[in-house]
């Protein structure tokens, strides 16, 4: 789904969310409430600039907007692999980000992540991954690399990875694995106005995906280990 | 006696960095905890998944201590070895040590899990912030092979204090992945040269992504983290501000292309086309002489 449609669905009233190249920026309203809506895309890479670009929104609804929510639109083919990004610490300005969402939640905003077409690995870890939860329409794509470039780095054969796929969630790509896994908490079908709302309202505070990710059986280690440490003698 | 941290197995690294026998290991290898993802896929495991963890004393102090393993799966991040992270600063947050120490060695995810890796590292991420909130201070130490990349070059830099010797490297995408990308132009990952300049300690020291820089020595690394163990950078509203001037006009100001020696001439840096030539010490005083040095306090 284009971000226009998106919008148009999400904030079926009015919104004022505008493209500025691959950044979207602007605000919507929730039973009256304005909440900040901010994110990207064009499957834009995120590279130093669009990290920092997002930052300033969230540190400016920080600033300005005491406890004012936050939704996130995820659409990233991943970080931006340059070498001028690399040399200017695009770690450290994805951190920055991850930080200053990290602040919004911290300071009583509640933070949404919604990945409505793809999301890919370095571009979705400190934007949806780092909110209250992340949630994702069914049609978008989430991953870190695909099986083909996956068979090449790990040399086990695309075959073999194929069928393994039918049953862990842990390596293939797909949002049904994420969701298994805790790492999106929800599909947003019907009625997204309805959706967002809802998923304001039951917002976690603490990170529950090891958690999730144990009870819906995608991901049975994580929470059980992270107990353990807790425990140990 | 001096002794390469790079060469150093995770475990040396612990032993010898921490006061003597204070280490105190949780889950150790003795509990065989692995990877079942890997042993499906065939893949040889290891009774850590790659990372020891535990409590220790450096100088005295208490500190939890997390280190990873850059000869097992490039010390890749999958879901028990991330786990052991989680757990680690969650206990941390609990507990209150007087700091967390992680000596990161890691090409970020584990791709053989990738997905359970990227949440992992997310809820690395995360947990940093949680222990750093609650008042403990979080270092990480960088100075293996392997480097510090990907989800963990992330996770670096959501830490208090970041600590590199001159053979370290910190950042996102390592020279192969550009490469392979965008091309043999934008990046000659065979550049050794090209690579240390663009991800390299020296690199990282000049431009304040590393707050110390120090050689490839155990004892080294040793006296900079026991110097910047209680050392906090409070992730308040003032200070993201200060970050995000500092990045923003780094961005805008850079020189155009990425060239390394024309991007420290920028920032103020004396004798920049030396700079691959200098000892850590003649680094410092430039970076000193340029007004960017971050002292402990």
């Amino acid at each position: 789904m284009n971000w226009e449609a998106l919008a148009g669905r999400l904030f079926p009233e009015s919104h004022g969310i505008e493209a500025h190249g691959d950044l979207l920026y602007g605000t919507g309203s929730v039973d009256g409430e304005c909440i900040t809506v901010l994110g990207t895309t064009n499957h834009a890479p995120i590279g130093v600039g669009l990290a920092l670009n997002q930052a300033r929104i969230v540190l400016d609804t920080v600033a300005r907007h005491t406890g004012r929510p936050i939704l996130l639109l995820i659409d990233t083919k991943g970080q931006q692999l340059r070498r001028r990004d690399e040399l200017l610490g695009i770690n450290r300005a994805m951190a920055h980000l991850g930080c200053c969402i990290d602040l919004a939640r911290r300071r009583g905003h509640r933070v949404i992540g919604l990945v409505y077409d793809q999301a890919l690995s370095g571009g979705f870890i400190t934007s949806g991954l780092i909110a209250n939860a992340c949630h994702a329409l069914p049609d978008a794509e989430i991953r870190v690399m695909g099986i083909p470039a996956m068979a090449r780095i790990t040399k086990i054969s695309e075959e073999r990875l194929t069928a393994l796929s039918k049953t862990s969630p842990v390596f293939a790509p797909g949002v049904d694995n994420y969701i298994a896994m805790g790492g999106v908490r929800s599909l947003w079908t019907g009625d997204l106005a309805v959706a967002l709302r809802e998923s304001l309202a039951s917002a976690p505070t603490n990170d529950e995906r090891a958690a999730d990710g144990a009870a819906r059986g995608g991901r049975r280690l994580a929470a059980a280990v992270i107990q353990r440490v807790l425990d140990a003698a | 006696m001096n002794a390469s941290y790079a060469e150093c197995t995770a475990r040396q690294r612990i032993e010898r960095l921490f006061d003597a026998d204070s280490f105190h290991e949780w889950l150790p290898p003795a509990e065989r905890l692995t990877s079942p993802h890997l042993a499906q896929l065939g893949v040889p495991c290891a009774f850590d998944d790659g990372v020891a963890i535990g409590r220790a004393r450096l100088d005295g102090k208490v500190v939890f201590v997390a280190s990873q393993e850059g000869e097992f799966m490039g010390g890749g991040v999958g879901e028990v070895h991330g786990a052991k992270l989680v757990g680690l600063l969650r206990r941390a947050a609990r507990d209150r040590p007087d700091a967390v120490v992680l000596l990161a060695e890691s090409g970020g995810v584990r791709l053989h899990e990738a997905n359970a890796g990227l949440i992992g590292v997310s809820e690395v991420m995360r947990s940093v912030l949680d222990a750093r909130a609650s008042g403990v201070p979080v270092l990480v130490l960088i100075g293996g092979k392997n480097g510090c990349f990907g989800g963990m070059g992330i996770v670096a830099r959501c830490t208090d204090t970041v600590i590199m010797s001159d053979i370290g490297r910190l950042g996102m995408s390592g020279p192969e992945v550009i490469e392979a990308s965008h091309g043999v132009e934008e990046f000659d990952s065979r550049d050794r040269a090209l690579v240390w300049q663009t991800t390299g300690g020296k690199h990282r020291f000049l431009s304040g992504d590393s707050d110390v820089l120090v050689d490839d020595d155990v004892e080294a690394f040793r006296a900079a983290a026991i110097a910047w163990l209680g050392v906090q950078r409070p992730a308040i509203l003032d200070s993201l501000e200060a970050e995000h001037r500092l990045l923003s006009e780094r961005l805008h100001g850079a020189p155009p292309g990425a060239d390394a020696i024309a991007f420290w001439r920028q920032i103020g840096i004396q004798r920049a086309e030396q700079v691959s030539e200098l000892d850590s010490e003649a680094l410092r005083e430039l970076r000193s002489d340029a007004g960017l040095n971050r002292e402990p306090s």
